[in-house]
């Protein structure tokens, strides 16, 4: 019998190889359960969850309510913009608050890195991080790496680019530390001004030629270009941006293999990459919005069945 | 541990037969009855008794699914160890069809009162019947009787009774195991 090696989901780093399988197994049970005429199953109906975002979201948010209605949990769901945060309150009163309300375990975005495993230590109820600023973004990792293991069959010896925005992507480096875990080899692409320096230290390696970077590989993950964290201009013009590290058809087109297109949404279309090729063959990008349900489904599960 | 053979392979065999025969009787042509195997374990007993029906007594061909009931549960983070699913294979919508869930073993009934549940996920069945090679009596937490029966066993809380089936343990045979 198998169970999760930690009682919160903080982010990819402090999980292991074997959760990240249990959760793919467990994924792939609700995969059909959401494909069912009745989608919904009882096993949550004890649970009550409250979603906290202190950040804006749309996907995230609709995808974790999603898999938490469909296990039958209750679900309380929080924007900070329309809070007493506003009105100074800090996170931690902020959370306990929701808690003294009998909530078992908490999904959370927030701006600041580190602020779920900062709610980790000090509230008693099991955290999911939902993504904390820069840092990680554990969910969309999983179900990155289990949609390519959906259409490729297996992660392990596949050759991944991560393209664009690396230095305030949550997704990148959540998806570094999955992929490696399984075996993969990784690559990240972009603009110099949006690469981490020193990111070689976490093996990966950097290519500047999208060209290269995609003749090279099996998958490429296309970031979104993150301009509401930029407070300086990291390159001269979107167009410049787009012209050097857009993914469109004709570059597709010219590659001498098929490769998978990813992007976790939303997608700036025209700047990281092109209508035609998010919507082509090749790209999985609405089924990474569907395996999130059940990637979000099988974490909640794993871990409210750890509640005491 | 002691363990003690309550059916051979031969028993098994010749209680499969009656437990086929019984089955025609009720359905005839099995034109809207489908059967499904509860996982983990029924769905042995089940794909037996459809390969049984349609060649050895020449029933059309019958549609058979297998239920895992693992998210049904009413025992959810009330036992020790953490649930393992397994999977789900209905292909069909059960509205209006007669179902007959397959287990080898009925102990409590609770986990057929979570396969009641589960089943309405694919639709509205118009009867369900329940088949089970082993029924332990006076063991049931709920209200819950097979229609179709192997063999009665009674066997104390202490006690399992352990089926095998050649497919999976090399021999067909039920044991009861005392520790």
């Amino acid at each position: 019998m198998k169970e999760l090696s930690v009682n919160h989901l903080l982010g990819i780093k402090y999980i292991n190889k074997n959760d990240i399988d249990l959760i793919f197994e467990t994924a792939d049970h609700f995969k059909e359960v959401i494909n069912r005429p009745i989608k919904k199953v009882p096993s949550l109906r004890d649970i009550t969850i409250a979603n906290i975002f202190f950040e804006n979201s749309t996907r995230t948010k609709l995808s974790f309510e999603l898999a938490q209605k469909r296990l039958s949990a209750d679900v309380i769901s929080f924007s900070a913009a329309q809070s007493s945060v506003k009105k100074g309150e800090t996170l931690i009163d902020t959370v306990n608050n929701i808690l003294s309300m009998k909530v078992d375990m908490v999904v959370m975005r927030h701006s600041n890195p580190g602020a779920a495993y900062f709610l980790s230590k000090n509230v008693k109820a099991s955290i999911v991080n939902a993504g904390d600023g820069a840092h990680e973004h554990p969910t969309q990792a999983l179900l990155d790496s289990y949609s390519i293991r959906e259409k490729l069959g297996d992660v392990g010896g596949k050759k991944v680019v991560i393209v664009g925005d690396i230095l305030h992507s949550r997704v990148a480096l959540s998806n570094i530390y999955a992929l490696q875990m399984q075996g993969a080899e990784v690559k990240v692409c972009g603009p110099k001004t949006l690469i981490p320096r020193h990111i070689e230290s976490l093996g990966v390696t950097v290519e500047p030629n999208l060209r290269k970077a995609l003749e090279w590989c099996d998958v490429a993950n296309m970031l979104r270009v993150q301009n509401e964290r930029m407070d300086v201009n990291f390159f001269p013009s979107t167009r410049e941006y787009a012209q050097q590290y857009g993914l469109d058809k004709t570059l597709l087109d010219s590659l001498n293999k098929e490769i998978v297109i990813m992007h976790p949404g939303p997608i700036n279309r025209g700047v990281e990459i092109t209508s035609d090729v998010a919507d082509s063959q090749q790209s999985v990008i609405l089924n990474q919005v569907e395996n999130g349900v059940a990637i979000r489904m099988a974490v909640i599960y794993l871990l409210a069945s750890k509640i005491q | 541990m002691t363990q003690k053979v309550l059916l051979n392979s031969k028993e098994v065999n010749i209680i499969l037969h009656r437990l086929a025969c019984q089955l025609i009787e009720k359905h005839l042509d099995f034109k809207d009855t489908i059967l499904v195997g509860i996982q983990p374990r029924g769905t042995f007993l089940a794909e037996r008794l459809k390969e049984m029906l349609e060649n050895e007594y020449q029933t059309p061909e019958i549609q058979l699914g297998y239920l895992d009931i693992t998210f049904f549960r009413d025992d959810f983070r009330r036992t020790d160890k953490p649930l393992e699913a397994n999977k789900t294979k209905i292909n069909f919508i059960v509205e209006n069809k007669k179902v007959i869930f397959i287990d080898d073993v009925l102990f409590t009934g609770r986990s057929i009162r979570a396969a009641l549940t589960a089943i309405q996920s694919f639709g509205r069945p118009s009867e369900i019947e329940l088949l089970v090679l082993i029924d332990r009596r006076f063991s049931r937490n709920l209200p819950i009787q097979p229609d179709y029966r192997g063999r009665q066993v009674d066997a104390i809380n202490g006690e399992k009774v352990k089926v095998n089936w050649k497919e999976n343990d090399d021999e067909d045979g039920v044991y009861l195991i005392t520790n």
